[in-house]
């Protein structure tokens, strides 16, 4: 075990250096049936980076997550995270990958019949962390997503906001170095989104690369980040400091 | 592996059980059925096949020797007996012996009359057998022994013995087959809705980054505790009632009580225990093992 923890090391620093965290080269890829749900995507991202990635449904974004997350596996071109390349990652490595990810998504996906104590120390108990230092360090991630009153209580009894709070927090407590967040604010309020996008945005001033897959239009013109938007398939746009292209 | 982590998928396996209630119950509840029935019918055929061996047992080849033959001739073909694998056990009984049973069986007083004894050449050995199937060549055998005049044997019963026995054995194997299908299928319908509770919990662990065995760990856990469970409640009802069916046979059929020898409820739990738990233990880490594997792959 020790010897892939250092080898997982190296690779880290040689991303590094490069100071590029996410690399996708001529990534291509297809579904058994229909038209290809990426075809020749090319993106760059650099570790501090706070990206959006815009684009209607079909347009290819769920393809990339899953691929980023190495759900899929590209029909061609290469991926490149963090220093593994997931074209050639093997199965037993893939959850030490993962670990380096935080993961949010639209519909929080959080373990209904445990607290949110325990849904934030499994993403812990998964590393191996040991109790102690799981005691101190559940609330204090709680704390910073303003939860700290609730750990106890389970996610039905908690408003949507509260809920993707916690996902956000079980994805912050490993200290990934990236955010990966899919529609984060899609089944929220107006209100709530703000809240979790400003929560991001604090994350990101923090050092971690935050990777936000959204609809919400008013959000990205607000904030003003780079802007990635796709369709069909393909990059149409790639800005720094963009907003929302507006479908014709 | 980290001792707190050890301790943590202990831990959840147990909590597990709890948290998917009505789950368990119905895996608790299709292993404990399936138990059953194998105990239920392991009782029965268990004790069908002591029956049946007990009544074997009975069976016994006479032999009779030659008119005026020396003691040690007798003993000479008792050493010959003895060797064949058909036997299980003889006794010799002398004449006097012969005599004396026939007189207090048959005679009573009436045998004073008697100076002689009548039976003087009726010296035998009794051969009981291993099984009754064996009982044609050992007769043939017999026969050809030089100093043996006669060979009494019990055609009829042995043949029955030897028909209800492999009646039997054909009987088990048609139930065990049987069995074994519906387990399956009761297994594989558990396991189905089993799916259907973990997948969303096995695909948001995988997310995070667990490793496989991560995941399994609790679940398998949870299978075998299952099963265990699944064995005890059988076995458990089944050891109550076997003394109580065996009471009221022995009450309702007194008149067959000489021919129904049953065995008693530890000699069938010297056996039927251990392998109800270690069935119980395997269902349940199968059906686990089973039922997390198609999700592990995310």
């Amino acid at each position: 075990m020790a010897r892939t923890d250092s080898r997982g090391k190296r690779r880290k620093r040689l991303a590094g250096d490069q100071d590029e965290i996410i690399t996708l080269q001529d990534v291509t890829k297809v579904y058994t049936t229909g038209a290809p749900a990426l075809s020749n995507v090319n993106l760059h991202i650099k570790k501090g980076e706070f990206v959006f990635i815009v684009g209607d449904s079909g347009s290819g974004k769920s393809t990339m997550i899953k691929l980023l997350l190495r759900e899929l596996v590209p029909s061609s071109g290469s991926i490149n995270v963090m220093g593994y390349d997931l074209t050639r990652i093997r199965h037993r490595k893939i959850p030490k990958f993962r670990r380096n990810l935080g993961i949010v998504f639209q519909d929080f996906r959080l373990l209904k019949d445990r607290n949110v104590y325990e849904n934030v120390a499994f993403a812990q108990r998964i590393v191996q962390v040991p109790s102690k230092e799981i005691k101190r360090n559940v609330p204090s991630i709680l704390a910073t997503v303003g939860l700290a009153g609730k750990y106890k209580a389970k996610p039905r009894q908690l408003s949507g906001g509260e809920q993707q709070r916690v996902a956000i927090a079980r994805a912050l407590v490993n200290r990934p170095s990236i955010l990966l967040a899919d529609e984060p604010t899609g089944n929220l309020d107006p209100k709530n989104s703000w809240e979790i996008m400003k929560l991001l945005e604090q994350i990101n001033e923090n050092g971690t690369t935050v990777l936000v897959v959204t609809h919400n239009r008013e959000i990205v013109n607000a904030m003003q980040k780079r802007v990635v938007t796709m369709k069909k398939g393909v990059i149409v746009s790639d800005e720094e400091k963009g907003g929302y292209i507006d479908e014709d | 592996m980290r001792i707190s982590t050890f301790f943590y998928t202990i831990k959840q396996g147990f909590v597990n059980i709890f948290r998917n209630k009505w789950f368990s119950l119905a895996s608790i509840a299709t292993i404990g059925a399936c138990l059953f029935l194998f105990g239920m019918f392991y009782s029965v055929l268990a004790n069908f096949q002591n029956i049946v061996k007990t009544a074997q047992e009975g069976v016994s080849v006479t032999v009779f020797f030659d008119e005026g033959i020396s003691q040690e001739k007798i003993e000479e073909i008792g050493a010959l007996i003895d060797k064949r694998p058909e036997v299980s056990k003889k006794v010799f009984i002398s004449a006097d012996e012969a005599w004396n049973s026939f007189k207090d069986e048959y005679l009573g007083e009436y045998a004073d009359g008697f100076t002689e004894n009548p039976l003087a050449d009726s010296a035998s050995y009794e051969i009981y057998l291993n099984d009754v199937s064996m009982q044609p060549a050992l007769v043939t055998y017999l026969e050809g022994v030089e100093g043996i005049r006669l060979v009494n044997r019990s055609e009829v019963t042995a043949a029955t013995l030897t028909g209800v026995n492999a009646l039997v054995a054909y009987i088990s194997l048609g139930i065990i087959v049987i069995l074994f299908a519906v387990s399956i299928f009761l297994i594989s319908n558990t396991v189905t809705i089993g799916i259907s509770v973990r997948k969303e919990e096995i695909s948001i662990m995988k997310y995070i980054g667990a490793t496989d065995f991560f995941v399994r760990s609790p679940f398998v856990i949870e299978g075998m505790l299952i099963g265990v469970i699944g064995a005890l409640i059988p076995t458990g009802i089944i050891y109550v009632l076997y003394n109580k069916v065996i009471a009221y046979i022995v009450e309702r059929f007194a008149s067959l009580s000489k021919l129904l020898s049953f065995l008693p409820v530890e000699t069938i739990f010297s056996t039927l225990f251990p392998v109800s738990i270690a069935m119980g233990v395997g269902i349940g880490f199968l059906g686990s093992i089973i039922t997390v594997r198609k999700h592990l792959r995310v």
